[in-house]
């Protein structure tokens, strides 16, 4: 997902004229495909003028989303941070039997599809589910915890298809990185904590950033698997995104598109943020490639 | 020697070990079992029923059709646009490779709404569709033009690097041989991107399929004529049907296992017969 920082060099280049026709297609189609869609949510946004949408997006409703969104977010990150971090420090600084198995079911979530993403947890969670009845079940319901159909279980579906997010950015940088230095600070005398703190952490911090507002991007705006098990309950288990499909669907354009446009902006933000954490971690990365002459 | 070392020296391997295999579990793989055990556990009379139905064959012709055409269609451009962007210098490249990651980067439902807005009748593109006879929202076409846009950075990021490691030499040799620039780019350098271009379009392809939010608003969601497998997974959960959908959704789960497994064999197999001599 690394984009080059400049053009190679033309070593053989094509006609001026081939040149210009693959240069004006790509241009043509990305701006026709993907710019024309981005400018419709700003300019459908404020379709009905700026006090229209100040009113669309301080509704009650639009803020209790987005504070179910907020919440969801932060807390899916910090557990997908945390196992990240521990899953990492696993794979990168110890060789087991089986690591390689692990690597795979790390990215399992991946390959699953926002609806069935979802649709996992209606199944074990719901009335028939595993956790549904039964023991864990009967616990459940007798201290009143509700988790599919309520905020629970959007937390628990935004936690699996954010998943791999920060795993995977950590694991290959400190694979690459080794264990000596960490060992160096065992052996000089540093508890773990200590060696992971001092010595791990800021070799991984730009990466770590990074996978952090990947995965925030996708946690504040998955849609298809929270709309499974949210149950559409206003102004308690809807989040920005279902929000927004509730008012499109109430033929409320213009409101769906204000907060649509506030999803928007995260977006926006998400990319230039990623954008600058890559040309951060390049040049990091930069002086490390000096060992490779010596 | 090292690896024995690093079990004595670094702290934390069982922290982590129990740490990592009881998250996993309960996060991925219990409720994945879940679906297996529900799906699968049913008789099979009732599974094929659900699977099988008119409804549901016409969903999967549709999801799988739509997939298919959109991630082509991404093939062709996502080929240009990395080609492109490697290749030549121009005004705004740096602008347009940003926006390659726009649809990784926004929210399903907001492209939903926005591609709707646009190719409806009075959209900016609907309106000029409509003379021509072409209908674009709430018809397959518009289920294509929404999985393409959420198709092509899975090319274009995955023929990148492809072209970025092309080797000049054999570009060098191509040309010194004798041959002409559009005879290099189709002899030499086309067969030289095809592990990376048969790995997009596969990845691509397997996330259209299970592709929900930029889909159902475009769609229309007619039984029998644009409702997509993900909806119909929705609808039977709607009713009840908790054995149907996970009939539905299991099938789903193992067409995009067998896929990406089919992209990381590809990779594992084209890293070990072509690896470059660096």
């Amino acid at each position: 997902m690394t984009s080059s920082g400049r053009p190679t060099e033309p070593r053989q280049t094509e006609p001026a004229w081939m040149r210009n026709l693959f240069i004006g297609a790509s241009v043509a189609f990305v701006g026709l495909l993907i710019l024309l869609p981005v400018i419709s949510v700003f300019t459908e946004a404020f379709r009905k003028g700026f006090s229209f949408y100040l009113a669309s997006i301080s509704d009650p409703l639009a803020m209790s989303a987005l504070r179910l969104t907020l919440i969801t977010a932060a807390v899916t990150l910090a557990a997908n941070l945390v196992f990240g971090l521990a899953a990492s420090w696993l794979i990168a600084k110890f060789s087991f039997p089986g690591r390689n198995v692990l690597l795979s079911l790390i990215d399992l979530p991946f390959a699953v599809s926002p609806v069935v993403s979802g649709l996992v947890f209606v199944l074990l969670f719901g009335a028939q589910g595993w956790f549904g009845q039964g023991r864990i079940g009967d616990f459940l319901s007798r201290h009143g915890i509700q988790i599919i159909f309520s905020t629970p279980g959007v937390i628990l579906a935004t936690i699996f298809v954010t998943f791999p997010f920060i795993a995977r950015e950590l694991i290959p940088l400190m694979q690459e990185q080794g264990a000596d230095e960490e060992e160096a600070a065992v052996l000089l005398g540093a508890s773990g904590w200590q060696t992971f703190r001092r010595v791990t952490l800021p070799n991984i911090r730009w990466a770590l950033v990074y996978g952090v507002v990947l995965a925030n991007a996708r946690a504040m705006g998955e849609f298809g698997a929270v709309s499974v098990v949210s149950g559409h309950i206003r102004g308690r288990t809807n989040t920005l995104p279902l929000h927004v499909e509730i008012l499109y669907n109430e033929y409320n354009f213009s409101a769906a598109f204000a907060v649509a446009s506030l999803l928007a902006l995260l977006a926006l933000v998400t990319l230039v943020a990623k954008a600058a954490l890559e040309w951060r971690i390049r040049a990091e990365e930069r002086p490390a490639g000096m060992e490779d002459i010596a | 020697m090292t690896r024995l070392r690093q079990h004595i020296v670094i702290p934390g391997f069982g922290l982590t070990l129990g740490y990592t295999l009881s998250y996993l579990s309960l996060i991925v793989l219990i409720p994945l079992s879940a679906l297996a055990v529900k799906g699968a556990g049913q008789p099979w009379a009732q599974f094929s029923d659900a699977v099988f139905d008119p409804r549901t064959l016409a969903a999967w012709r549709l999801t799988f059709g739509t997939a298919l055409i959109a991630s082509s269609i991404n093939a062709f451009f996502g080929l240009i646009v990395a080609w492109t962007l490697v290749r030549y210098d121009f005004p705004g490249r740096r602008i347009l490779d940003a926006l390659i990651d726009v649809p990784f980067a926004l929210p399903t439902a907001v492209s939903g709404i926005a591609l709707t807005a646009i190719y409806s009748q009075n959209g900016w593109m609907g309106r000029r569709l409509q003379p021509l006879g072409i209908k674009a929202a709430f018809s397959p076409l518009g289920i294509v033009i929404a999985l393409t846009f959420i198709g092509l950075p899975f090319i274009v990021r995955t023929v990148q690097p492809a072209v970025e490691d092309l080797d000049p030499a054999v570009e060098e040799a191509a040309s010194l041989l004798g041959a002409s620039r559009l005879t290099a780019l189709r002899r030499v350098i086309l067969p030289a991107l095809q592990p990376a271009l048969i790995a997009g379009f596969i990845t691509a392809f397997a996330r259209a399929l299970g592709e929900y939010g930029s889909v159902i608003f475009i769609s229309g969601n007619m039984p029998m004529k644009t409702e997509i497998a993900s909806l119909l997974i929705v609808t039977k959960l709607e009713q009840f049907d908790y054995a149907g959908a996970a009939a539905i959704g299991l099938l789903m789960l193992v067409s995009s296992f067998v896929l990406l497994f089919l992209v990381n064999a590809g990779q594992w197999w084209s890293t070990r017969h072509f690896r470059r001599t660096a």
